[in-house]
């Protein structure tokens, strides 16, 4: 079963280690980095591993507006607005992996070398229907 | 024999089908049908002469396409199994294959996908895997711009700019996957210096030789960016630079100067210097002057800034980017890097964390983050410091 793992910029409840990176020390900062790296690589050797990427903080909101119409668009976003970082989607055999994975990705270190307790958005991908259903 | 030497006679098994009357979008197919069957069984035998065997392999599946298609329509095959003989295909054919898949038609991504698929040789599921994106979705990318030049054909001429805007691109692309598309990139540039003469594409030979040359130092084992200032000039390849700069050299010769033998300057006098110390920036100037005249783009005028900056020093740089448009990409790191050189270190820090957050890749970003934790650090021992001094 699949699951998304959502990272955000703002909107998740604030982080034990709640330290920008700008002001970690820079071998922090690199630390960091890499264990983000290891642990999708460590994912991909697990056959766990099916996509990741980030996402840039800039954008904006679409909608249509109409036929003959270009779309409208409100951006930049407003301060208060959830936004997601990035996402790591995975192939696990339980929810409970599921959990477990995040909360060692949760684990990633941050300001004074310590984990940052980030909060990971967790959610399960609606699947096919199976064939079997009763 | 290698990918590479398959590849390499794939433009010709297309041209060799059309020049026997095979319509450009079935031959093309065909060509690709038996670059995969070859791709396979030449694993365990090349056979002696591979441009024959790819051709009389195209030509029967272009002839089973045809029958197949003809069988639908309810029509007479055109073609008989037995190819025309005499048909070969010329320099002019080679050529005009890399005008019609870059046809100004073309959506920069559909020219790239037809180009490396019908002038490079790769495989749609080698082109998918290096622009990350699924197979289908890159296959039909290719389908659809081969309807779009259907009609144009390969009589009429093209327009050579716009080949070497799509390789150029090519070549730009990062790496990832298989097929390393700066090194395709550079070989059909190659080849395309050998169809036709241009200084213009020995300049954009020249310029990606030359970047190619520095690549390995640009980045380090762990993908992390490594700014020109700092890296290792003893891993820049000299055999390449060397290559670069008689091309480049060559060419400007020719008295025939445009925005890439103007940027392969601007390369060759980086690849030039020793150390970064001994980077001659007022010449570089002078290139970037020069190349505002065939190209006044704000990229162009922002790099610019950065050597004036170098040249004339950093306020300078400042007064020349002050006429740039801030929103532009990239405009934060170099305000970032331009007021730290003019001891601005708390807003340069707060520029680089700013370009952190706008930067288009996750490199870049990981970079500008890194530059303002250093610099936020010198801050921070700098107060520490200060309050010693104090006690």
């Amino acid at each position: 079963m699949k699951y998304l793992l959502l990272k955000h910029y703002r909107g998740a409840p604030a982080p034990g280690n709640d330290v920008p990176m700008d002001q970690w020390a820079p071998g922090e900062v690199d630390d960091h980095i890499q264990f983000m790296r290891d642990f999708a690589a460590r994912l991909q050797q697990t056959g766990e591993f099916v996509g990741a990427e980030g996402v840039s903080p800039e954008g904006v909101w679409v909608r249509y507006d109409g036929e003959g119409r270009p779309p409208v668009t409100d951006g930049p976003f407003a301060e208060t607005k959830d936004l997601i970082a990035g996402w790591m989607l995975i192939d696990v055999d339980s929810y409970e992996r599921a959990i477990e994975l995040a909360g060692e990705l949760s684990s990633a270190p941050g300001a004074g070398g310590e984990p940052i307790h980030e909060w990971l958005e967790v959610r399960p991908i609606l699947a096919m229907p199976p064939s079997v259903n009763e | 024999m290698d990918g590479v030497a398959l590849r390499e006679l794939v433009p010709k098994a297309l041209s060799v089908l059309v020049g026997r009357g095979a319509d450009f979008a079935t031959a093309e197919d065909a060509v690709q049908e038996a670059l995969i069957r070859a791709l396979s069984s030449w694993e365990r035998e090349t056979p002696s002469d591979p441009q024959g065997w790819l051709i009389t392999v195209a030509w029967r599946a272009f002839i089973d396409m045809a029958r197949s298609e003809a069988a639908r329509r309810d029509r007479e095959i055109r073609f008989g199994a037995d190819p025309p003989t005499g048909v070969s295909a010329s320099v002019d054919d080679s050529l005009r294959l890399y005008f019609l898949c870059a046809h100004p038609d073309l959506t920069p991504s559909s020219a790239v996908a037809l180009t490396l698929r019908a002038v490079g040789g790769l495989t749609t599921r080698q082109i998918a895997d290096a622009y990350l994106v699924p197979e289908t979705t890159m296959a039909q990318r290719i389908s659809r711009a081969k309807r779009t030049v259907a009609d144009v054909g390969l009589e009429r001429p093209g327009e050579v700019r716009t080949v070497m805007r799509v390789l150029y691109l090519v070549f730009n692309e990062g790496y990832s996957g298989d097929i390393d598309l700066a090194a395709e990139a550079i070989r059909l540039t190659r080849q395309l210096t050998t169809l036709t003469s241009d200084p213009e594409i020995d300049g954009l030979l020249a310029l990606m030789l030359l970047h190619h040359a520095r690549r390995t130092s640009r980045t380090r084992s762990d993908g992390a960016i490594v700014p020109l200032a700092e890296q290792d000039r003893a891993q820049w390849d000299t055999e390449l630079i060397a290559e670069g700069v008689a091309i480049l050299q060559a060419a400007l010769a020719r008295d025939g100067l445009g925005e890439y033998q103007a940027q392969a300057s601007i390369a060759a006098l980086h690849a030039d210097a020793q150390r970064f110390e001994d980077t001659d920036w007022v010449q570089i100037l002078e290139w970037y002057d020069e190349l505002l005249r065939f190209a006044d783009t704000p990229i162009v005028r922002l790099n610019r800034a950065v050597a004036i900056g170098e040249a004339d020093g950093a306020p300078a740089g400042l007064m020349a980017l002050a006429a740039i448009d801030p929103g532009l990409p990239r405009y934060d790191a170099v305000a970032a890097y331009l007021h730290e050189r003019n001891g601005e270190l708390e807003l340069a820090a707060r520029l680089y964390a700013s370009a952190a957050r706008k930067a288009p890749n996750a490199a870049e970003r990981d970079h500008q983050t890194r530059q303002a934790a250093r610099l936020n650090q010198v801050l921070r021992d700098k107060l520490v410091r200060r309050d010693d001094s104090l006690e």
